[in-house]
């Protein structure tokens, strides 16, 4: 693990402990107790209205928990006067003025921290909006641009801890493939990178960690690697024309074996590694030979199937 | 850099001061309401002047000894005050519903926790660029019109007994309007709700009361667009062909209401900004 020897490292986790949130009657989160630890990206699933965004807007101070604690550092984020220095975070794009420019929104924020003005410069050359973008006015930004000056501002104080809610909402593929290098990048200097999403697809690139809530509750909280045992098996698929001969072999193995058509065979229970290795004893030709991982999106939609807030109608 | 590079300096109130003004001045529309405004309350009060000016030779021998309580109301006149309180209270209001309504208030809150400074500093910046709105649109009311009725040598200058208290009480309404916006903005924080009921409190409320009753008299002469009035009026009492006050108002006593509007305001915006969720 990058980053965990230093000492200011060590205290930057985020601790989420029995935090309850009720408005009214409704539950939006419910005795709910994970951690984050830095070095990682920590992926924070949940399908729409699980109460993931609550639990990020306690965490920050912008919610009174009705009950338990959210801390970074051991610390109740409030109690710091100023905040970039300690968290970054995007919580949501649209949380701008649509009447500054990009420049003069960073500008201020950082100098309510006291972060320099060449700071501002730095972040808005990293995220893409330097240059005329940055004298824009946010009101005629799209999305995906709205998103990038989102994480410049999370990154201005080049705090320990980030928190990221749905940050890839709104950008294009590039743009997808440039935040997983980021986040990847701001964990591997060791710092504490959390992200919300209610897309499994979209942190099965991008986190290692995953907590995982549903109405308001834990699911899960464990690697990525972990997760995906919780859904079926991987499958490997074996294209070959001695299959029948290959389906033996694989059988005394102990390896499960359904035959897909005459070239081809579904094996379950053995690593795709494996499967070559025999094949090459065997001297028996393969012209395909796949890894089907336990797909996490399966796995994500079984564990969470019983806590769906909005389902559509003809999914019932 | 990495996380451990950048040690966390102390906070300090003059940051959130210089962040605060940044923020008013990055905005086109602070400079469209302050200058369009004042152009407008200037061209109000001018027109004041130049009828009196223009009607001067037809005014009887009891208006000719008086007039000089006509040049100081031309100099604000009520109309110039209501543009003014209007335009003061929306950008007071404006710096809080602005960050409410577009969402702002939650980047600006995870970068200040300490709401409490926030607002204190909002409340200075506000109350510093309104003030100086305020003593601009004053003086050069006070100029223009003076210059306007010096035509007929009937000007008057700014050391003429209570000159400086018309200039001085009009450019301090619009602080006391900004911070009572503010207020409002804070309680209420939707935009269009917030200019309703500022509009209501600040220019409304003080049509319906009268100086009929004591207690009526009372509440009137509480309210700022009143406290006002009591301070530009300085033939107050001696004016021809008007009522003898019933219940008279003082001008410490007017001095004393835009004090405690603008202080009351002021601890209202930082006090209830506190832990409510945003």
């Amino acid at each position: 693990m990058p980053g965990t020897g230093h000492p200011r490292d060590r205290g930057a986790v985020i601790e989420v402990n029995e935090l309850t949130k009720r408005y009214g009657p409704t539950t939006a989160v419910r005795e709910l107790s994970f951690t984050v630890r830095p070095g990682h990206v920590t992926g924070f699933l949940g399908p729409n209205g699980a109460g993931k965004t609550t639990t990020l807007r306690m965490l920050l101070g912008l919610a009174e928990p009705t009950a338990g604690t959210a801390t970074v550092s051991g610390h109740d984020f409030r109690r710091h006067p100023r905040g970039l220095r300690h968290v970054g975070a995007l919580l949501d794009a649209g949380d701008v003025h649509g009447g500054r420019s990009a420049r003069a929104h960073l500008r201020a924020l950082a100098r309510s921290n006291r972060i320099a003005a060449g700071r501002v410069e730095e972040v808005l050359t990293e995220v893409g909006l330097a240059g005329a973008a940055a004298r824009r006015r946010i009101g005629g930004y799209s999305l995906g641009m709205k998103q990038r000056l989102g994480i410049a501002t999370a990154l201005l104080g080049d705090p320990p801890v980030l928190v990221f809610d749905e940050p890839l909402n709104g950008l294009d593929p590039e743009g997808v493939l440039w935040v997983r290098g980021l986040f990847r990048k701001l964990a591997g200097e060791g710092r504490t990178v959390f992200v919300s999403s209610h897309l499994m697809s979209e942190m099965e690139n991008t986190a290692d960690q995953l907590v995982v809530i549903g109405k308001g509750e834990l699911i899960a909280a464990e690697s990525l690697v972990a997760f995906a045992a919780r859904g079926t098996a991987p499958t490997v698929t074996v294209r070959t024309p001695n299959a029948g001969a290959l389906a033996a072999v694989l059988a005394s193995e102990g390896a499960t074996v359904a035959p897909h058509d005459e070239e081809t065979l579904k094996v379950s229970g053995v690593s795709a590694g494996r499967v070559g290795e025999l094949a090459h004893e065997h001297h028996f030709l393969l012209r395909e030979l796949t890894t089907e991982h336990a797909s996490l999106e399966a796995a994500f939609m079984e564990l969470t199937a019983d806590s769906v807030e909005y389902l559509a109608g003809d999914s019932r | 850099m990495t996380p451990a590079t950048m040690a966390v300096p102390a906070a300090r109130f003059a940051d959130l001061l210089a962040a605060e003004w940044l923020k008013l001045r990055s905005l086109r529309s602070t400079y469209w309401a302050l200058g369009v405004s004042a152009l407008v309350v200037i061209a109000f009060n001018a027109n004041a002047a130049r009828a009196d000016y223009a009607d001067y030779p037809r005014y009887n021998t009891v208006m000719r000894a008086h007039f000089a309580g006509n040049a100081l109301s031309d100099a604000f006149t009520n109309g110039a005050a209501m543009i003014l309180i209007l335009t003061a209270a929306s950008v007071g209001a404006g710096t809080v519903v602005g960050e409410y309504s577009t969402g702002l208030i939650r980047t600006t809150f995870a970068a200040v926790p300490d709401r409490r400074a926030l607002i204190s500093a909002k409340a200075t910046v506000v109350t510093a660029v309104i003030t100086a709105y305020g003593a601009v649109v004053a003086s050069v009311s006070f100029a223009v019109t003076q210059a306007i009725l010096s035509g007929h040598g009937l000007g008057l200058s700014i050391g003429h007994p209570g000159a400086l208290r018309v200039v001085v009480a009009s450019a301090l309404l619009a602080p006391v309007s900004a911070l009572v916006g503010m207020a409002m903005g804070v309680l209420i924080r939707h935009s269009a709700t917030t200019m309703v009921l500022t509009t209501g409190l600040l220019l409304l409320v003080p049509t319906f009361f009268t100086e009929r009753y004591h207690w009526t008299a009372c509440v009137r002469n509480a309210l700022p667009f009143n406290a006002w009035g009591r301070l530009v009026q300085v033939d107050y009492g001696h004016m021809p062909y008007t009522l003898a006050h019933r219940y008279p108002s003082t001008v410490a006593g007017a001095w004393v209401v835009f004090a405690v509007w603008a202080g009351a305001a002021a601890v209202v915006a930082v006090g209830v900004v506190g832990r409510r969720d945003v």
